[in-house]
């Protein structure tokens, strides 16, 4: 199936975190190519897409952080309003429950990494409606 | 099996006789001869023919730490120092030791309550006993050593340390028992599995008494897996003789405490009433059986709870819990005691908590608690994270019965001190 490896981070919710975690990717020559950093309350998990998530978890994993991979399904959307609606509409018509959405464009093609519990599903789901599930490789690609 | 049946198993109206017997006979000598107790009975205006029953001991002043302190070092002794035989020291953190006297007497008492304790346990003369505690001014293990030779075990003093020379003993001399501390039971029980060495089959120990440190029944349950002993429970302080003071018997449920040569109660640390049966608070310890140095109601600053039934093995001396903390690391949130090894055994207990957590009292009183995750505690999933934190601020509230802030932390997060972790910040200004 088509889900893209993400390598998510717990990390405080402080300045210079950040910088600490993706200097460690970019000493380990990792390439970020998009990264969402979501805070809830007094801590904060980071998410990168990154060209090699396995080198990337490994260097992360030798200096102490506490990181983990994530699987996500990448949506292509159009890039117009109700593009989102769509995709959650879809979602929600058979119970799927979104747990976390964010999106990003590059060379002006939209893309929405979604999380939820049933990935292999929600993935038929989606194709059945027309739109297209990208693998990692097509997302690097972009 | 008794060292000393009668005394062991006498009814407890018996055993209250001879306690205020001796309660009077130690308020006589120290107010005959120690200038310090007659300073504190004159304040009080008790003289010792007010005491005449066991409930007339609340009139008795307390005698703290900071009071054998002050009085070092020979400000407390109610004997000639002719009439001194050996002398011991307690240290402290900071400053001058406590010091410690024994007469001949007081140390053929003590060695007299250790042999009731190895009898307690089944120990008899075919045991070889390895003392791996400090010999020297801590009465750690010269109190346990004459007690041993009282029951005719063979005594190896080991003392501590060089693990290869203690494995070539046990291993050369057949030791059946160890006397030791937890946290060097756990080290050497480390050290034989990377040895390859199975206890069963390379060595012939059956028991350990360990003590000297508070360790939690999980501590009790890897030494006993780690060196294939029986673990039993020994409490005491150079105060009050150093170790035998309580022991656990075959039960293994409770420390049988000594009641004809300790009086025991259990008070409030802040207000210093007394507790009812089986609460947690302060134990409290008063001579009944020395000459050389009598201490009226020694503050020990140790928690434990008194468990006042009878105990199976027939011994009419009352246990008490195993130590759960010390007082002195108390902390008081909203009215409720709390102690940092509560805390500190429910974080343990949950596997997706790392090593390290900061108790921080702020504000007008609140309590919240900075935990290190695990590394391996990451999933990815932030509803993890919420779901560990709220778990985690629940079983805090049920153990302690005070809601606390939680904060998770990533591994690392936390400041490292050398040496002893800072575990509690206190910003309070009440
Ligand atoms: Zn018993």
């Amino acid at each position: 199936m088509n889900k893209v490896k993400l390598i998510a981070v717990f990390a405080e919710n402080k300045p210079g975190q950040t910088a600490r975690i993706t200097g460690l990717l970019a000493t380990a020559g990792v390439n970020v190519r998009w990264v969402t950093i979501a805070s809830t309350g007094p801590f904060g998990v980071m998410k990168f897409l990154v060209d090699r998530p396995d080198a990337a978890f490994a260097t992360l994993k030798q200096n102490g952080v506490a990181v983990s991979f994530l699987d996500v399904l990448a949506v292509e959307v159009t890039d117009r309003p109700g593009a989102l609606h769509a995709v959650a509409d879809c979602l929600a018509q058979n119970r799927l429950n979104l747990d976390n959405a964010s999106g990003f464009v590059a060379n002006r093609r939209a893309v929405l990494v979604i999380e939820l519990h049933e990935l292999e599903r929600a993935q038929t789901l989606l194709q059945q409606a027309g739109l297209r599930v990208l693998t990692q490789a097509e997302l690097l690609s972009l | 099996m008794f060292w000393d049946r009668v005394i062991e198993t006498l009814e407890r109206a018996a055993l209250a006789r001879l306690q205020l017997e001796r309660l009077q006979t130690t308020a006589a000598r120290v107010a005959a001869r120690v200038p310090f107790y007659q300073r504190q009975l004159a304040a009080r205006h008790v003289t010792p023919d007010h005491i005449r029953s066991l409930d007339d001991l609340r009139r008795l002043p307390f005698t703290t730490n900071a009071d054998l302190r002050a009085n070092y070092p020979e400000g407390l002794l109610a004997v000639d120092r002719r009439d001194v035989a050996r002398l011991h020291t307690s240290s402290g953190t900071t400053g001058k030791p406590k010091a410690l006297f024994f007469s001949r007497r007081d140390l053929d008492a003590a060695a007299e309550l250790v042999a009731r304790c190895f009898v307690m346990t089944g120990a008899t003369a075919d045991d070889v006993l390895q003392n791996m505690m400090t010999y020297g001014l801590f009465t750690g293990a010269l109190m346990l050593h004459y007690g041993a030779e009282k029951v005719g075990l063979m005594v190896i003093p080991a003392g501590p340390g060089n693990s290869d020379r203690q494995l070539m003993l046990m291993q050369d001399f057949g030791t059946t028992i160890i006397h030791v501390t937890p946290s060097y039971a756990l080290y050497f029980a480390d050290l034989l599995e990377k040895r390859g060495l199975r206890p069963c089959r390379d060595l012939t120990l059956r028991k350990a008494y360990v003590g000297a440190e508070p360790y939690t029944e999980e501590t009790r349950h890897k030494i006993e897996q780690g060196l294939g002993v029986d673990v039993y429970n020994c409490y005491g302080l150079s105060e009050m003789n150093g170790p035998g003071v309580a022991f656990e018997c075959g039960q293994k449920h409770g420390l049988h405490v000594w009641e004809d040569n300790f009086l025991l109660e259990i008070i409030d640390p802040e207000t210093s009433e007394p507790v009812s049966d089986g609460q947690p608070g302060e134990l409290v310890l008063t001579t009944l059986n020395r000459e050389a140095m009598p201490l009226l109601r020694y503050r020990t600053r140790d928690i434990t709870a008194l468990i006042p039934e009878p105990c199976p093995c027939g011994r009419t001396h009352r246990r008490i819990q195993r130590i759960t903390g010390r007082a002195d690391d108390m902390l008081i949130v909203r009215g409720v005691n709390v102690y940092p090894q509560q805390i500190e055994r429910v974080l343990m207990g949950i596997p997706a908590v790392g090593r390290n957590y900061l108790i921080t009292l702020d504000g007008l009183d609140d309590m919240s608690v900075q935990v290190e995750l695990a590394e391996s505690g990451f999933d990815g999933q932030v509803e993890h994270l919420v779901n560990l934190q709220n778990q985690i601020i629940e079983r805090l509230r049920a153990e302690t019965l005070v809601k606390p802030k939680v904060e998770l932390v990533p591994p690392g997060a936390l400041p490292v001190s050398e040496g002893k972790a800072k575990r509690v910040v206190d910003r309070r200004r009440l």
